[in-house]
């Protein structure tokens, strides 16, 4: 009788742990939703949304995020550029070409690469990247260009590795298939085995966009911050993220909530991609 | 055409490696030197700008998150592969949910926490409001783990302890947990790194008072919020670098022993 009842007790402990991501992310979007949508309501949707000025301490103020929108799609999309090609190729090359010994020594690098903190990164982008771009392309060197190399090298690991993975599962007959009617080794990787992988690679792309639009404290010291529409990407810009930690910090009353309303846009912004990336890994699944 | 590709492939793979150690190399070189004893002062000061209160708060952060985090996480692990039967739909909530949370970026746990924890809790910037923000946040890594690694026990095993009369919880705690032990660990140590390595998360709920905290309802600031917040003044960028390598170190440290735990792992399930 007393084995059952623990049994049963600690099979509720199990459940009970396992509903807290549940409740975890419930109260996450409690919270941020009621935070900023009476602010969203009160301001109006595309005033707030589509407006072009963020200024919070002018009278009347002020609340357009579209600044910042622009700013994290800009710096994202640097990001992808530059990230993307190198990331994939990268993938290629510890799947396919690198010997087995050379791998044992690369595959933790990546890991190493992603368990670098991103306030390192961020040192990093300042004291070595922004130098270079001001001797380049003048200014202060803190400009889209900037943050686009950071978070381009940030997304490396995810791009990496899980486009790897996707590379290593294409089954090998694949490529057999393909050697055996006359195509050369890389002919057979980038013509049959990649695209075979495609749905994993687009998942490791989306995964990645969700590291670059949600990257914060590395962006705050390269990217300028200026809260303005963006000029060029040798100019600096301000996104959703930076906008919410430089502000947060002194905000009061409507400019708070503005704040609070601007996590909730990045929020509906990550569940989006979060939302893609569970569709495009369900059906890799299924295949 | 093949020779362009390989070199194309190959570039971009000295690339990537390029860049990590240059950026290890460079931080190591300078930051090295920097490090002076009296960045290890016991309390800080404008004038030494010691990092080992930072360095205390950090394994008291680490320290109490792992444990809230790990058994809550091992638990969820446990439900989801022994107990949850196939396609029952409160399983494919829960990976949803832990996904979700995994996607998550650091800067909304934080204004959670301080919505949450520090606002309506009333915790104020405290070790607990920081301490119970990255227990969620590293949640999805250590379920992701433990589930994997429990997968990974061969079913014989369990079935051979039930023919043998033992209950489930015998045969989870004796039998399966002993072998998935290895790939639980190396999630936690992961945890660990995410938990060091956290910045915007903590910002506004543990705070960045410059003391050790006193208790779990005082302020504190993690290493890598100092460094944060010293690359921000740009007052102390040679202490930015020291604080640089001991955040480096520390990720070295933790990588090494993953690998080490992981290999051990996959050498477990090839004796089999």
């Amino acid at each position: 009788m007393k084995g059952n009842f623990t049994e049963s007790f600690m099979k509720g402990i199990f459940l009970i742990c396992a509903v807290t991501s549940i409740i975890a992310i419930l109260l996450m979007c409690i919270f941020i939703f009621a935070g900023g949508i009476p602010f969203i309501q009160e301001y109006g949707f595309k005033n707030f949304l589509l407006g072009t000025e963020w200024k919070p301490s002018n009278i009347p103020q002020s609340f357009g995020i579209l600044p910042m929108i622009l700013g994290s799609i800009y710096v994202t999309l640097g990001a992808v550029i530059i990230g993307v090609p190198i990331g994939l190729l990268t993938a290629i090359y510890l799947a396919k070409f690198s010997s087995k010994r050379l791998y044992r020594f690369l595959k933790p690098g990546i890991n190493l690469m992603a368990g670098i903190p991103s306030i390192v990164y961020g040192f990093f982008a300042l004291v070595v990247i922004v130098p270079i771009i001001r001797d380049v392309f003048g200014g202060t060197g803190m400009n889209v260009i900037t943050a686009s190399l950071l978070l381009g090298i940030m997304i490396l690991p995810t791009v990496i590795s899980m486009s790897e993975a996707a590379i290593r599962a294409v089954p090998n007959s694949y490529y057999e298939g393909s050697i055996a009617l006359g195509a050369t080794h890389e002919k057979s990787i980038f013509s049959v085995v990649v695209p075979a992988a495609k749905s994993g690679i687009i998942s490791s792309i989306i995964l990645a966009i969700g590291r670059a639009i949600g990257e914060t404290m590395a962006v705050i010291l390269v990217a300028g911050n200026q809260a303005r529409m963006p000029v060029g990407i040798t100019k600096g810009v301000r996104t959703l993220t930076t906008n919410i930690v430089i502000e947060m910090a002194y905000a009061a009353d409507a400019h708070r909530e503005a704040l609070i309303a601007t996590a909730a846009v990045l929020f509906v912004f990550i569940l989006i991609i979060n939302g893609a990336f569970l569709v495009v890994k369900r059906r890799t699944n299924l295949e | 055409m093949s020779r362009l590709l390989k070199s194309v492939v190959k570039l971009s793979a000295y690339i990537t490696f390029g860049v990590l150690f240059f950026i290890i190399g460079y931080i190591l070189v300078r930051g090295i030197p920097n490090l002076s004893p009296s960045l290890f002062h016991l309390e800080y000061t404008t004038e030494n700008v010691s990092l080992f209160p930072a360095m205390i708060t950090t394994l008291m952060l680490v320290f109490l998150t792992l444990i809230i985090a790990t058994p809550i996480g091992v638990f969820t692990g446990f439900y989801l592969v022994e107990y949850a039967k196939k396609g029952n739909r409160l399983v494919e909530v829960i990976r949803i949910a832990t996904e979700t949370l995994s996607g998550i970026p650091s800067i909304v746990y934080g204004l959670f926490g301080m919505l949450f924890f520090v606002v309506y809790l009333n915790f104020q910037y405290s070790l607990l409001a920081g301490t119970l923000t990255v227990g969620i946040m590293v949640l999805p890594l250590i379920i992701r783990a433990t589930e994997e690694a429990l997968l990974s026990v061969d079913d014989s095993l369990r079935e051979g302890s039930f023919a043998l009369g033992a209950g489930m919880l015998y045969t989870i705690f004796k039998i399966v947990l002993p072998s998935a032990m290895p790939g639980i660990l190396s999630g936690v140590i992961l945890s660990i790194g995410r938990i060091v390595g956290e910045t915007a998360a903590l910002m506004f709920t543990l705070g960045t008072a410059t003391k050790i905290p006193e208790g779990l309802f005082s302020s504190g600031r993690t290493l890598a919020l100092h460094m944060y917040i010293l690359s921000t003044e740009g007052m102390h960028i040679n202490e930015s670098y020291a604080t640089g390598v001991i955040l480096l170190a520390v990720v070295l440290i933790i990588n090494y022993v993953s690998t080490l735990l992981s290999n051990k792992l996959a050498k477990g399930s090839n004796d089999e």
